[in-house]
């Protein structure tokens, strides 16, 4: 174990002068941005932990005058709020972020798409906008950055269901590949990243790829922001180094009977007390977009899968049929194992329907159902059942 | 004439966000601004101001649970009611609503002024339970506090 303890982290939300970044990033090549961020090791801090650097490589190698830089503030995973709190309190950050991927993509344009659900953001983020664009016009670098709202669709996290929602359409999964660093938003190569991510790559032009590589272990390096609610004496928002386990997490945010903790909310997994010592949190264990939620021997967790189902039940966009169907008949077939109507075997046979959906469904929600699912079921198994 | 004044208010919508199906969303969220739903009138009009069809546009918006198309009253109340609020008492603060503003749970009030609806997970789990009440969050929610705000909007 690397780390014996939790290790509060103060980069995401340390005031930065953007002037600074920016005088040093239009004087960088912009292979040699891609090049840094590259050797950061940084990680997509939505969830789903792609290679920052490597998608801007792909972004910045195709051909063509038109790209775009998406930023996904699209925040809707259950137990997460960190992307709303960088919003509120560094905006300026989150939109110098996006003009140094613009830089190393060579992107004119911009977008922040917002959930529906943060709106209230809206005066505070255009306040911030204007002085951006003035920033830009003082560099002479061409970027404008426009803000679109999300109207309560969780699936419009997923990447290519966003760009559908931007370009005014039902929010429904393309197809992958071609992946959106070659046909994205509008058709064109697209560089979309979470607003936590972005606001590392500002933090790594302005310390330095290797300041970045001190935190962290070999597989998920640096920091990130953790959503920490549920049964919990201090729940909120913090930023904590990678590579703790689930036990050390617990022992600083625990209430002392903690039984399980969800990690990367209701498309993640959960993890019994049995397993706290050996899971680390993380690309090596379990990955998270920051979600962590914690649940004392008070709770059911047939009412916690219970909850995550009706969830995405509601938001299947229902293109794909192993979604749309798959998630109804998991939540009715643990009702009906609850009500007794069907037996606990018929609970195995649940396991193996959340896994065709895993590997028949067309895009990440129906592909990460299973992960609650099988968790939840595996270990409190009996609680499901009485 | 409410149907001229309608047409006129979705033609100005079209002018500021220009008639590609990109300006789709946009318009139409400004128009729950507006009128807090989607007519069908509304709908037929955007369609022909963006020169789609009206299923499409009627398809577009029923995809989206804030493009309501149904009757909606000024305030509408979302309460969340994902884990973390179900875990903190959403059941109990959702009672205290329908007794105070005498509707129940996916209602509008006759007089148009409230709707009480779910919502998922709306970003607020560490001060749950939560409510939205139109844009506004309200947080760390008790029957008391609820009871409070939901007073103040009745005078409104």
């Amino acid at each position: 174990m690397e780390h014996k303890h939790v290790k509060r982290v103060d980069l995401i939300f340390e005031k930065v002068e953007c002037r600074e970044i920016l005088e040093k990033i239009v004087k960088m090549e912009p292979d040699a941005i891609c090049q840094e961020v590259l050797e950061s090791d940084l990680k997509g801090r939505g969830g789903a932990g792609f290679p920052t650097g490597m998608k801007w490589r792909f972004a910045a190698n195709e051909t063509g005058s038109i790209k775009y830089i998406v930023c996904n503030a699209d925040e809707g995973e259950p137990g997460t709020f960190k992307d709303r709190e960088i919003l509120d309190q560094v905006p300026g950050k989150v939109f110098c972020g996006m003009a140094i991927a613009s830089r190393a993509v060579g992107a004119k344009k911009g977008y922040v798409y917002l959930r529906g659900e943060y709106k209230f953001l809206i005066p505070r983020l255009n306040e911030e906008l204007i002085k951006f664009h003035q920033m830009m016009d003082e560099f002479n670098h061409n970027f404008r950055i426009q803000i679109r709202l999300g109207s309560g669709a969780y699936i419009c996290g997923e990447e290519s269901a966003l760009f559908e929602s931007i370009e005014g359409r039902r929010g429904e999964p393309r197809n992958k590949p071609p992946y959106p660093t070659s046909i994205g938003l509008f058709g064109k190569p697209t560089a979309i990243n979470n607003v936590e991510t972005l606001v590392h790559a500002v933090v790594i032009i302005k310390y330095g790829a290797s300041h970045f590589k001190e935190l962290g272990t070999k597989d998920s390096r640096g920091s990130k922001v953790f959503s920490v609610s549920g049964d919990t004496p201090k729940s909120g928002i913090f930023e904590l180094e990678l590579g703790m386990s689930v036990n050390e997490f617990v022992e600083e945010f625990g209430d002392g009977d903690t039984k399980a903790v969800q990690v990367g909310g209701a498309s993640g997994f959960c993890v019994p007390r049995k397993r706290f010592e050996e899971t680390i949190i993380g690309f090596e264990g379990v990955p998270t977009g920051g979600s962590m939620k914690l649940f004392n021997s008070t709770r059911s967790m047939y009412n916690v899968l219970h909850n995550y189902l009706d969830f995405f039940t509601e938001e299947s966009c229902g293109q794909c049929t192993p979604c749309r169907v798959g998630c109804q008949q998991l939540l009715k077939g643990v009702e009906a194992v609850k009500r007794g109507d069907k037996n606990s075997k018929y609970l195995d046979e649940l396991v193996k329907l959340a896994k065709t959906m895993k590997r028949a469904s067309k895009c990440g929600l129906g592909q990460s159902v299973g992960n609650a699912f099988g968790s939840i079921v595996e270990n409190f198994k009996e609680e499901i059942i009485y | 004439m409410e149907t001229i004044i309608e047409n006129e208010f979705v033609r100005e919508l079209a002018n500021k966000h220009g008639r590609s199906r990109e300006s789709l969303i946009p318009i139409l969220q400004d128009l729950v601004v507006q009128n807090r739903f989607l007519s069908k009138q509304d709908m037929v009009d955007v369609a022909r101001e963006l020169d789609i069809s009206a299923a499409d546009v009627y398809g577009t918006a029923t995809f989206y649970s804030f493009l309501d198309t149904e009757v909606r009253g000024k305030y509408i109340i979302r309460i969340c009611k994902t884990i973390s609020c179900a875990m903190k008492g959403k059941n109990e603060i959702l009672s205290t609503i329908e007794d105070i503003i005498k509707i129940k749970l996916g209602e509008t009030s006759s007089d148009r002024k409230f709707s009480l609806l779910e919502a998922n997970c709306i970003g607020w789990c560490h001060k749950a339970p939560a409510i939205l009440i139109n844009d506004t969050p309200y947080t760390e929610l008790t029957p008391e506090k609820v009871t409070e705000i939901l007073r103040d909007y009745i005078r409104k």
